[in-house]
């Protein structure tokens, strides 16, 4: 078999599929263990209320109940029991989250108690045996409602219910901007809440070995290191050595299963209080209650403009809903992965953005798939899309004005990034170029003859966003409380094939594939010669996860990092065998060859062999061939690109139907198209869902409405049209493969595609602005008022 | 979602079935399970006994009878979607039944526990009640005949009594020269329509003979349009004829939730009663 050289960039198929797609692969839920028994949590019903007692002796006595357990146990087990927060601001309040409430509960879903039981239904019962006497107090859900008076008051430590207050750029030099603006548009939005919709459930299996005092935890996480060591530093009371945190098969997180749930740690006391191996798997119900939602900012923003329709400045002001309680990275998504993209692709001298982040009774909001950039990106392109109405440029001139141009890379922004690389203009005339946009523009404009037919409607948004999490000092110097890099090892085998140890851990994405593509470019290798061990703790060296686009710019690159290390000692070994210098050596199909004598070569898998014989072995180089790097990149990358979004309104029900979406994506060198076409589709499933469908609902006592997949709507196939993509490609100037990060841009760019697709198509009926979901009542009634 | 404990017995026969309901206090039927299963996963439902009765061959498959159509309890919706005797006969309970959830759905539930269920936002009802299909009952002493329209009473309650099964639905035969068309706004998030309204027309001579319209969706009930739809007899059917007519669909009491007021509801069910009239009166030949 011959080695592929051009098998990165290849759109081979997913290694991981066969067993993932017959039912093969292997999820927490699915595994059973010896002795294992069955945990149900007993969680509030009521968004805010004092717990005045807890009752488990009828549950208990229950057949088959093996134990109920409140917060008073956790102690009797060595347990802290507290989830931390893992990012700090100057001006964070970080109440404290106790596992299981015991004074008073938070919110709609927050655990007071667990049943555990020698099955599902058994604790299923015994869970709505156990008698909380709760006293219901007066809830709220809305951020810039609970910083007022009057509010229900959720943590002593947090007055006014303020969590943080936080500002990024400058507010002086940015009202100057504003006092002179020949021009200024303004928008007052809800970038509403969403429900990550993974589809496997969170799940965990913890299994304590009383004897060697170790815990072995089987967990629905994207980043196995993290998680054990937030535990190990907070929650569950042992050191990191004893802890075994294992992700099998991860089915979809988008960002859900980052963070450190109180579940992980309630399980692991039940093992350790039972002795014997305890089990949970969430309900879809405790899925919508309990795991970290995303977005839910109000927020008005502003952008003044001089009178040829340059950006003079941009001001923001937000309200960011934490909810109940800090979950893991939620301080960093509302306002360093936030404000910090607010420059998007244009050049804008003055930025000032504030953020109150405020508790609510509601579930915590964390990182989800786009983080603080969606929400950023939302708010820029509505304002370009209304700054093009207001000046009469249209959206196409209006960005392409203030787009930077590529000789001023790298771009320091307002608001402390710098931008490596970029080249914006390309992009947006591709997508013009594949949607037609002349033809388009007079379609819709014989459309609007008939103003009481369906109207079309065309929507731009011309995203950047920062992947790549990075550098770890930066990160540090902001709040983030680990690092950055990602760390890979390579251990070659006598035969030469290859084992990759990666810390980036997959929830689908197909990571097994495109880091495969990788080691088998550099080592001329067929991919089948190359494994990739992820997501256990005792197998794999610390890793930070998959999470943020990270994996391919962070991960890939440490793994292109260790391969070029196991290189350089191969040809080490090579020019031993081979009696020449390493310099004078070139690796080429397979083999080591002295350059200028093709026929005078040795062939990978002799020198992998001679690594472990050492028989004919340089002096003082040590046998064998394996190598680890922990890669910490200079910079975060920044894909960009130019969404345009054809849509169809019908005035008579307010209904929106897709036509057209063009993407085209600078995602710079892609390992494996498929692959990232494939990202991209699911962005734009969820963001596009975002813009029409999608939305969590709390009514005013804090009950949430879209507790099941009955009453929250995530976009299905059916919805949704064959979207037409391409790429520009700009290489990321700083990581070894130049590569960016792909896997949130399709959520990031369309939102304010489809917003500003809906919003043109009912221009005339002169309506500035309408909150996302836009539902057809929504649309319906913004006609029908006018 | 793991139901409360429950007793399963399978019956082979109707007089099985209906003599098992005596067996204990609370008894549901299951058949195709996609009604009943997520009530019970959700603990909304807690049976004491189950009485599958799916395996009845009896209660199931489509036949011609007198000027109609039989369709046996136990038939399933992707059995309904395409069958031709329906399709010949009255078309307009095919298409409905082709727009219940998915093809995994459709495969499993059936035309009688879907009536009896009786969801508000079901496919199938405002279908039976525009063609005006007859519901057979059977119980251990005795049968009986409901219409459609007389058949669901209020929210997930029909004039099934508790000692009956649902045993067959038989549907008039709408004759030719007759357009059918089921059109439906579907929930963005459960699949089940928001309105759906049912709608044939007959077309003789370039004038309308015979009508039928209800819609789904939009009050506990489906709205019986009926006497509307009637209204455009002896007319040319025209579209506006059909607008004017539509103006009478005015819902008592329409139902709101998070997705749609009770006002958006009552105007989308004018806005598809429309729709399906003038679809219907195209399609007829």
């Amino acid at each position: 078999m011959s080695p592929v050289n051009s098998v990165l960039g290849s759109p081979i198929k997913r290694r991981e599929d066969p067993a993932l797609i017959t039912g093969k692969g292997k999820y927490t839920d699915d595994l059973k263990v010896f002795g294992m028994l069955s945990a149900v949590m007993v969680r509030s019903p009521f968004a805010h209320a004092r717990i005045k007692s807890i009752d488990t002796a009828a549950a208990q006595a229950m057949p088959g109940v093996i134990a109920v357990y409140t917060a008073a146990d956790a102690e009797a087990a060595g347990m802290p029991g507290l989830v931390p927060v893992g990012w700090l601001l100057d001006t964070l309040k970080t109440p404290p989250h106790p596992m299981l409430a015991s004074e008073k509960v938070n919110h709609v879903g927050d655990a007071v108690a667990v049943v555990v039981a020698e099955d599902r239904y058994v604790a299923r019962d015994a869970a709505d045996a156990v008698l909380v006497d709760y006293e219901p107090l007066s809830a709220c859900t809305n951020p810039k409602d609970a910083i007022s008076d009057g509010q229900a008051q959720i943590h002593d430590e947090a007055p006014s219910n303020i969590a943080f207050d936080w500002e990024i750029g400058d507010q002086a030099k940015t009202a100057a901007a504003f006092a002179a603006a020949a021009e200024t548009v303004r928008c007052d939005l809800r970038n509403q809440r969403l429900i990550p919709h993974a589809i496997e459930p969170r799940a965990v299996l913890a299994d304590w070995n009383e004897a060697t005092g170790e815990m072995t935890i089987h967990l629905t996480t994207q980043n196995p290191h993290v998680h054990r060591l937030l535990m190990c530093l907070s929650s569950i009371g042992l050191p990191e050595h004893k802890v075994r945190v294992i992700a099998p098969e991860v089915g979809g997180g988008f960002g859900s299963k980052i963070h450190h749930y109180a579940d992980e740690t309630i399980i692991a006391m039940c093992s350790k209080l039972c002795g014997r191996p305890v089990k949970w798997a969430a309900t879809r119900t405790e899925t919508n209650q309990t795991d970290a939602h995303g977005r839910d900012h109000v927020t008005s923003a502003e952008l003044a403009l001089d009178q040829d329709g340059k950006i003079l400045g941009l001001r923001v002001s937000t309200y960011a809903n934490m909810g109940a309680y800090l979950s893991t990275f939620a301080p960093a998504v509302p306002t360093y992965l936030y404000g910090t993209l607010l420059s998007g692709q244009y050049d804008i001298p003055a930025i000032y953005g504030h953020v109150v982040g405020a508790f609510t009774n509601t579930s915590p909001v964390d990182a989800y798939r786009g983080a603080g950039r969606p929400e950023a990106t939302f708010l820029v392109e509505r304002l370009m899309h209304l700054a093009g109405e207001a000046t009469g440029l249209g959206p196409v001139e209006i960005r392409k004005r203030n787009f930077l141009t590529p000789d001023q890379f790298p771009f320091e922004t307002q608001v402390a990034l710098t931008y490596d690389s970029g080249n914006y203009g390309p992009a947006m005339d591709r997508a013009l170029e594949m949607l037609g946009y002349e033809q388009l523009l007079a379609d819709q404009e014989q459309r609007r003859q008939s103003p009481n037919g369906k109207q079309i409607g065309i929507g731009f948004s011309a995203y950047i966003e920062a992947c790549g999490l990075a550098p770890s000092a930066v990160v540090g110097s902001l709040g983030a409380q680990a690092g950055q890099w990602e760390s890979a090892e390579l251990r070659v085998h006598p035969t030469g094939s290859v084992t990759v140890y990666t810390g980036s851990s997959s929830t689908g994405q197909g990571h097994k594939t495109s880091f495969s593509q990788i080691v088998a470019d550099r080592l001329q290798l067929d991919v089948s010669q190359v494994e990739v061990i992820q997501g256990d703790t005792d197998l794999v060296q610390f890793g930070m996860g998959s999470y943020g686009s990270r994996s391919g710019a962070v991960g890939g690159s440490a793994i292109a990092r260790s391969t070029d290390k196991i290189l350089d000692k191969a040809k080490l070994i090579a020019g031993h065998l081979l009696e020449a210098a390493p310099e004078d050596l070139d690796f080429k199909d397979g083999s080591f060859c002295v350059r200028g004598s093709a026929d005078h070569s040795v062939a990978w898998g002799d020198v992998a062999l001679q690594a472990y014989l050492a028989h004919n072995y340089p002096e003082n180089l040590e046998p064998g061939l394996v190598a680890s790097a922990f890669y910490d990149p200079e910079n975060f990358t920044y894909p960009f690109g130019t969404h345009i979004c054809v849509v169809e309104i019908d005035p008579e029900t307010g209904t929106t139907e897709l036509l057209r979406y063009v993407a085209v994506d600078d995602v710079g060198n892609v390992i494996n198209p498929m692959i990232v076409d494939g990202q991209i589709h699911g962005g734009l499933a969820q963001g596009i869902g975002q813009a029409l469908w999608e939305g969590a609902h709390y009514d005013e006592d804090g009950q949430l409405l879209t507790s099941s997949l009955l009453d929250y709507a995530v976009p299905k196939m059916h919805n949704l049209i064959d979207f037409e993509l391409d790429r520009t490609v700009t290489p990321c100037p700083h990581n070894p493969l130049g590569v960016k990060g792909v896997g949130e841009a399709g959520a990031i760019a369309s939102p304010p595609a489809v917003v500003n697709a809906v919003m043109d198509a009912l221009a005339p009926w002169k309506i500035q602005h309408l909150d996302m979901p836009l539902t057809s009542e929504k649309v319906w009634a913004a006609v029908h008022s006018q | 979602m793991y139901p409360a404990q429950f007793d399963y017995k399978r019956a082979t026969s109707v007089e099985e079935a209906l003599a098992l309901l005596t067996e204990a206090d609370d008894v549901k039927f299951i058949a195709g399970g996609h009604s009943l299963i997520p009530m019970m996963k959700l603990r909304l439902a807690q049976p004491e006994m189950v009485v599958d009765i799916a395996r009845i061959d009896a209660l199931r498959g489509i036949t011609e009878e007198g000027d109609g159509v039989r369709i046996g309890a136990l038939t399933t919706h992707a059995e309904i979607a395409a069958s031709s005797v329906l399709h010949e006969h009255c078309g307009l309970i095919a298409e409905a039944a082709a727009e219940i959830g998915d093809t995994q759905v459709r495969n499993r539930g059936t035309i009688g526990g879907n009536i009896a269920h009786a969801d508000p936002g079901s496919d199938l009802p405002a279908a039976l009640i525009a063609a005006g299909a007859t519901v057979h009952l059977q119980s251990a002493s005795s049968t009986r005949t409901v219409a459609a329209a007389d058949f669901f009473l209020d929210l997930l309650t029909t004039d099934l009594s508790h000692d009956e099964l649902v045993v067959a639905v038989t549907i008039p035969s709408l004759g030719r020269s007759t357009g059918c068309a089921y059109l439906k706004f579907e929930h963005p998030a459960s699949g089940y329509a928001v309105v759906g309204a049912a709608a044939w027309v007959k077309m003789e001579n370039r004038q309308c003979s015979g009508a039928g319209l209800a819609i789904n969706g939009v009050t506990a009930t489906p709205f019986n349009g009926n006497e509307i739809a009637q209204s455009l007899v002896s007319t040319d059917a025209s579209d506006d004829r059909i607008a004017a007519a539509v103006e009478s669909v005015q819902p008592e009491d329409p139902m709101a939730d998070v997705f749609a007021s009770a006002d958006y509801r009552a105007h989308l069910a004018r806005v598809f009663a429309k729709r399906a009239l003038v679809s219907a009166r195209d399609r007829a030949v």
